[in-house]
């Protein structure tokens, strides 16, 4: 199954991902801060994920990995 | 289930500086994955510009120099001039190129340095806080232009590949995007022939990337993506503006 | 050693460091030094070398900053007026600890000043070359056969403290033919593990980098830079000495001005004033400890230069008032004649002659 990691300790939440995902199924996850002060991105349903990458082009700090 | 996409061995470990949604990374990232690509990152040297971008000798995982403010150019000449078989490129700001280094970058292409450039323009001066920059738009507010950029006083931005374009020494000037995962791809590309040509020896050849800086604008990383779209690529039209390959 | 021939000062200064194993010049046309830029625009096509004309004396230091990065002996050579441009660019070389030879054939200023020689630009090459604490070495030959002489060792000494070197010379020795030999020097340059031409896939990237935004890294690297300087201070002196041991009166001159100077001295010598002269032949590091010994034997010290008094400040400071010190010079172009100085010497002798 298709899935993408974010690496949480360098996301900054600035959400260009979730606005890249044509599957709309990118969130911020607002009960995890990680030690810069920031919301990280994740995936709201794994199963939804099409592993297209989209999301790891727009990341400005290439913090998305995708397996597919 | 295989690794698609992963961070590429052109950049190192260190975690970017960068404000939230800097599509300076972006544009690191595709400089890296070309060069990782094409097999030059044991010989490519790279130039740090003044400016946000300054860092970059911490990012690249290739040789780097940090040049002072406007003179990457000239000092990529010189490396590339002493060792012509490094892979060289400059990575600067819209004031670094086009404002205080005007004359190192209109000479480095009218000499055809063998170089490639990768120019940063987000129309503002990042690092010293949202100043006006040679590429602000007309009416644009800026810190330095607080009722707006006014072209009767201020005079108007500089469009640079249009006016590299008319230059004999250049093999490329191509102005791509980073605001849609499309224009991603598309910049990437342009940034691979703009090295291409380089190792091929064809010449000078400059990548202008519209690019956001959502801190200084004022904006979200996405509105500044919006941003962008609606009023830099009216007045920078997406294109290339010279390829010495279409000169038959 | 090979033939003596009939060279131009700006000319041997450019053979030499051909000699020295520089394959890479950037400049900038300015007059006094324009046969140096013009003899290597067509000796370094010949020899595989690279002359590059840059769009500006700004652009030129940074081409030498990059060729230096890169590894290579890179130098460039301007006057006056155009030294002020570079030295932009010779303070990010100083700040990252970068070799390179820069060539200052002077003239008078300030301004755009005059065309003619001038010795005005000492302060700027041993105090101000540019912005922050740094030094840079700076060598100051009186014949054009000293031109020849100092450049390898230049280029060396850049190398082995990883810093820029200057020729400080004028508009007169640059534009004087007299008589060279120029060796072929046996040149081995040094490995350069910190330059920038790639990794090869062998090690970590290099970075050149004169940027430090933690204070204490700054002044930590500074500190070490300066520790550097004392043992250049300590070990780098040089000067030559002239009839000085049993010298009531001092002279003390470099480069063009030593020369009248020297014959000053003589003049003095046949009426039976006990002068001599001391010549600096690095003015940085300066050569205090034999100005300091002159002023506990001699009763006067005089400093002669093409300017308003410059290195009389370094003189000062050496004799640290053990006995009076004072200055003659010319300005703006005007070469001080023998004469000149003679009767600055008889003046000095009060009634002794």
């Amino acid at each position: 199954m298709p899935k993408i990691i974010v690496n949480e300790t360098i996301c900054k939440g600035c959400e260009l991902c979730i606005g890249a995902c044509p599957k709309k199924i990118i969130v911020i996850d607002k009960n995890t801060i990680n030690i810069k002060g920031y919301h990280p991105a994740k995936l709201s349903d794994e199963s939804e994920c099409i592993g297209c990458s989209m999301c790891a082009m727009m990341c400005p700090d290439i913090a998305i990995t995708v397996e597919r | 289930m295989a690794v698609v996409f992963e961070k590429t061995k052109g950049l190192t470990d260190a975690p970017l500086h960068y404000c939230p949604g800097c599509t300076h990374g972006i544009v690191h990232r595709l400089v890296a994955e070309v060069m990782e690509e094409l097999g030059v990152l044991d010989k490519a040297v790279g130039v740090a510009p003044v400016g946000c971008a300054v860092f970059n000798y911490d990012y690249f995982s290739c040789d780097m120099v940090q040049a002072p403010h406007g003179r990457a150019q000239a000092v990529a000449t010189g490396i590339k001039r002493a060792v012509p078989e490094n892979v060289v490129f400059s990575y600067q700001g819209d004031g670094d190129l086009a404002a205080i280094g005007t004359a190192e970058t209109v000479h480095a292409a009218t000499r055809g340095e063998n170089i490639t450039v990768i120019f940063i323009n987000n129309a503002i001066y990042g690092m010293t806080g949202g100043q006006m920059a040679p590429t602000s738009l007309p009416n644009q507010i800026t810190q330095t232009t607080p009722y707006g950029r006014d072209t009767n006083y201020a005079g108007y931005p500089i469009r640079v590949c249009e006016m590299l374009s008319t230059l004999d020494g250049v093999a490329l000037a191509q102005r791509v995007s980073v605001d849609t995962p499309k224009n991603v791809m598309n910049a990437k590309k342009a940034i691979k022939k703009a090295f291409e040509n380089q190792i091929a020896g064809k010449g000078y050849s400059i990548v202008e990337v519209l690019s956001t800086c959502p801190t200084n604008w004022g904006l979200t990383p996405t509105e500044a993506l919006t941003w962008l779209r609606d009023n830099m690529i009216p007045y920078y039209p997406l294109g290339v503006y010279k390829d010495k390959e279409d000169v038959k | 050693m090979s033939e003596k021939v009939l060279m131009k000062g700006n000319e041997a200064l450019a053979e030499a460091a051909i000699q020295a194993g520089c394959r890479h010049f950037f400049g900038y046309p300015i007059t006094p030094q324009t046969e140096l830029a013009a003899y290597m625009s067509k000796r370094m096509p010949k020899i595989g070398g690279v002359y590059l004309q840059a769009e500006s004396e700004v652009a030129a230091i940074n081409m030498v900053l990059g060729a230096s990065a890169a590894g290579v002996r890179a130098m460039t050579s301007s006057s006056s007026p155009g030294i002020s441009l570079k030295s932009e660019g010779i303070s990010y070389l100083a700040g990252s600890d970068l070799p390179c030879l820069i060539i200052n054939i002077q003239r008078g200023g300030p301004g755009l000043g005059g065309i003619q020689p001038s010795q005005a630009d000492y302060w700027q090459a041993t105090k101000a070359t540019g912005h922050g604490d740094f030094q840079i070495l700076v060598f100051a030959p009186s014949t054009v056969q000293e031109m020849v002489d100092l450049v390898a060792g230049a280029f060396d000494k850049a190398d082995k403290y990883r810093m820029p070197a200057m020729i400080l010379a004028d508009g007169m020795l640059g534009q004087m033919m007299e008589p060279v030999a120029i060796g072929e020097a046996d040149v081995k340059l040094p490995e350069k593990e910190w330059a920038t031409s790639g990794h090869k896939g062998k090690r970590k990237h290099n970075v050149i980098n004169s940027l430090y935004i933690d204070p204490n890294v700054l002044e930590n690297i500074v500190v070490e830079r300066y520790k550097k300087y004392e043992t250049i201070e300590a070990t780098e002196q040089m000067s030559e000495s002239y009839l000085t041991e049993d010298a009531d009166i001092v002279l003390v001159a470099y480069g063009a001005s030593s020369r009248i100077a020297r014959s000053a001295v003589n003049s003095a010598r046949e009426l039976g004033i006990k002068a001599g002269l001391i010549r600096p032949i690095s003015l940085w590091p300066f050569p205090k400890d034999v100005v300091a010994k002159a002023g506990d034997t001699a009763k006067q010290i005089l400093t002669v230069e093409m300017s308003m008094g410059q290195m009389v400040d370094d003189v000062r400071l050496a004799v640290n008032g053990k006995c009076p010190v004072s200055f003659f010079g010319r300005t703006g172009g005007i070469i001080p004649t023998p004469a000149e100085v003679l009767e600055e010497i008889k003046k000095l002798a009060g009634g002794a002659v």
